[in-house]
């Protein structure tokens, strides 16, 4: 198990104030002037050498994202804005993070910023979570204060503003350009790529965009060093990772523990194990609604980093992990994230407008069996016809899970169709 | 819809001005989002939604064509078009909700209310819809009633915490079986070293 002091989270059950003075006592704010003066360089070097890579969902090397951005401005600003639009189902670490330790995240954006040559920071908050963007006003309101954040932040020389921006409910912000877009005060309808944000992002202007937990990050591994972080994870999966533990476990929970730690090791060690058992379990969805399933003989052994889930043919995604026990209608549990994505198309590319309607349509028949059995294989077939065919990953993300469930359970799903004609002979 | 018109005032006028001068000028447009709810915050007594008066004023005060402020409206589903009631309860229905349990607690409330998904009752103090994840999956299964997250619920606690909110009572938000976050129930078992542990010993809260 992650030893405490390895923990950056310190606060993460919110059991001590999240104030200023509590956050200083746990460590924020140290000696912040010290890494800014480093300089830009130093900060982006580190960050890459940590191998810190993006805790959002993409597993983009946060590092290399900074260097994109110019290095001298041709009279346009450049922003940092950061993601804190949580929606990816299964996902619910930001949260814990914005409620329990503002902070970190507040000095991590600076420290990101001074790494990317951007003055002006945007946290976009998605807006049902009220209380927790109360928290970060008011912890930005204390950083003001204290002159930690501001013109001459941390009496660093370097000026640096931070605003927060509250969504009103849409997946789809999550999504990089969307997000751009409803900061702007559009619909938040993903752009084409590229130009990238770190060429023409919000307002036109040279842009990163990064999750909260990779800028949350970033003060640990430049305090502690890029070796520190490094010492955690096997190779290109370093650091230590929230983990949100939801569905069919004794207790279900957030947790940050090393990359790569055994999915078993997990559930075990943290979670009270799987419901019933670890023979019990059905199949477990391991980082956010996004990506397939694996089966209990893939969990038997799999790791939690990028490159073990991806070789077992899913990912870590947010490293939200859906706990399923035997007991779970599993055809049901997928349709209902077909709803999900259907829901939450923006309706901009057809392929995705149309076909979420269309699997989730042809996944509710699939639950009760009314289907015929070559409707699975032109279901499959429908799913490669959305995956890769438009703009953003929502078409993808909606295709995988339908992917994972006919992969690993095709014989119920033809079970369910035979049954249901026999009950109507 | 209100055929009156619609003015900012108060509090919800300075937060909507707190909120353009976060942008640069020339970009108020930035300021829908926020300028949307509190609109529909200023007219929580009536029904808790956007009306046609207040499309007209956003879209004046941020210099946007109405339609585009409508556009946006339309697109965010935390922005009502139609009254609601005092009370509107979002019950996330995705999946890591649904398998603790979420249908259960929609069935409990749609028989509690006599309503069902989408409607509102007749007294006019409670609308149920069922929403996508909400961001508390480690907490299943849960609601959102106005601002409020309440987590870890039953179909017993659930109707209880309805019965107490009609009665005019506050009900503390969060965990109804005691966690205090998302921590593991019973209590934490990381972060137990030093001054800050995480337990209800040295839980400074």
């Amino acid at each position: 198990m992650l030893q405490d002091k390895d923990r950056m989270f310190t606060n993460l059950y919110g059991y001590h104030s999240w104030s200023l003075k509590d956050a200083m006592k746990r460590g924020a704010w140290d000696n912040t002037k010290a890494l800014i003066e480093k300089g830009r360089d130093w900060i982006c070097e580190e960050v890459k050498s940590s191998g810190l890579r993006g805790r959002g969902g993409a597993g983009f090397p946060t590092g290399l994202k900074w260097s994109f951005m110019p290095k001298e401005s041709d009279g346009r600003p450049s922003y940092l804005v950061v993601n804190a639009d949580e929606s990816e189902p299964g996902t619910c670490k930001d949260r814990e993070i914005m409620r329990n330790d503002p902070h970190i995240l507040i000095e991590g954006c600076l420290l990101a910023s001074v790494g990317m040559g951007a003055h002006a920071c945007y946290i976009y908050i998605r807006g049902e979570f009220v209380y927790e963007a109360q928290i970060l006003e008011a912890a930005i309101a204390e950083a003001y204060e204290a002159g930690l954040v501001g013109k001459n932040a941390c009496k660093s020389g370097y000026d640096f503003d931070i605003y927060l921006h509250r969504g009103a409910g849409a997946y789809i912000c999550g999504e990089e350009t969307a997000l751009i877009e409803s900061l702007e005060g559009k619909k938040g309808q993903p752009r084409l790529k590229p130009p990238f944000p770190a060429m023409s992002g919000l307002y036109g202007c040279p842009t990163t965009v990064n999750n909260v937990e990779s800028i949350a990050s970033a003060p640990a591994i430049l305090r502690r060093g890029a070796d520190w972080f490094k010492g955690f994870g096997r190779e290109n999966n370093h650091g230590t990772k929230l983990f949100c533990v939801s569905g069919h476990v004794n207790k279900p929970c957030n947790v940050e523990e090393a990359m790569s730690i055994p999915l078993k090791e997990l559930l075990e060690k943290h979670c009270g194990g799987v419901r019933g058992g670890w023979d019990n379990l059905l199949a477990v969805i391991p980082g956010g609604s996004s990506v397939p399933l694996i089966t209990k003989d893939v969990c038997d052994t799999v790791l939690m980093d990028y490159d073990d889930l991806k070789e077992n043919g899913t990912g870590l995604g947010t490293a939200a992990v859906i706990v399923m026990d035997k007991s779970t209608d599993i055809v049901a549990a997928i349709a209902r994230l077909s709803y999900f994505y259907k829901h939450e198309s923006c309706g901009q590319c057809t392929p995705c407008r149309e076909g979420t309607g269309w699997m989730w349509r042809m996944m509710q028949r699939m639950v009760v069996g009314k289907a015929t059995v070559e409707e699975i294989d032109m279901l499959w077939e429908v799913t490669k016809q959305i995956e890769g065919k438009t703009i953003c990953a929502l078409g993808d993300a909606a295709a995988w899970p339908i992917q994972g469930l006919i992969r690993n359970f095709r014989p119920e799903l033809e079970r369910r169709i035979l049954e249901a004609r026999k009950n109507a002979a | 819809m209100s055929e009156a018109q619609f003015k900012f005032e108060g509090e919800y006028l300075a937060e909507v001005e707190r909120a353009i001068a976060k942008y640069p000028k020339g970009r108020e447009q930035s300021a829908v989002l926020t300028a949307l709810d509190q609109a529909q915050r200023q007219n929580h007594a009536g029904g808790h939604y956007v009306t046609d008066a207040a499309i007209d004023e956003i879209s004046r005060m941020l210099d946007m064509p109405r339609i585009r402020v409508l556009e946006v409206a339309t697109f965010f589903t935390m922005i009502n078009l139609e009254p609601v009631g005092e009370f509107h309860i979002q019950l996330c229905g995705t999946t890591p909700c649904m398998l603790r349990g979420a249908q259960d607690i929609r069935a409990a409330i749609e028989k509690h209310l006599d309503i069902e998904n989408g409607e509102t009752t007749a007294d006019k103090k409670f609308t149920l819809t069922e929403v996508e994840c909400l961001g508390a999956c480690s907490n299943a299964p849960m609601i959102q009633v106005n601002d409020d997250f309440y987590e870890d619920l039953t179909p017993e606690k659930t109707t209880w915490l309805l019965d107490e909110l009609k009665a005019g009572r506050t009900v503390e938000p969060g965990s109804a079986i005691g966690r205090r976050c998302s921590e593991p129930e019973g209590g934490p078992i990381t972060l137990q070293e030093g001054e800050f542990a995480q337990n209800a010993e040295k839980g400074g809260k």
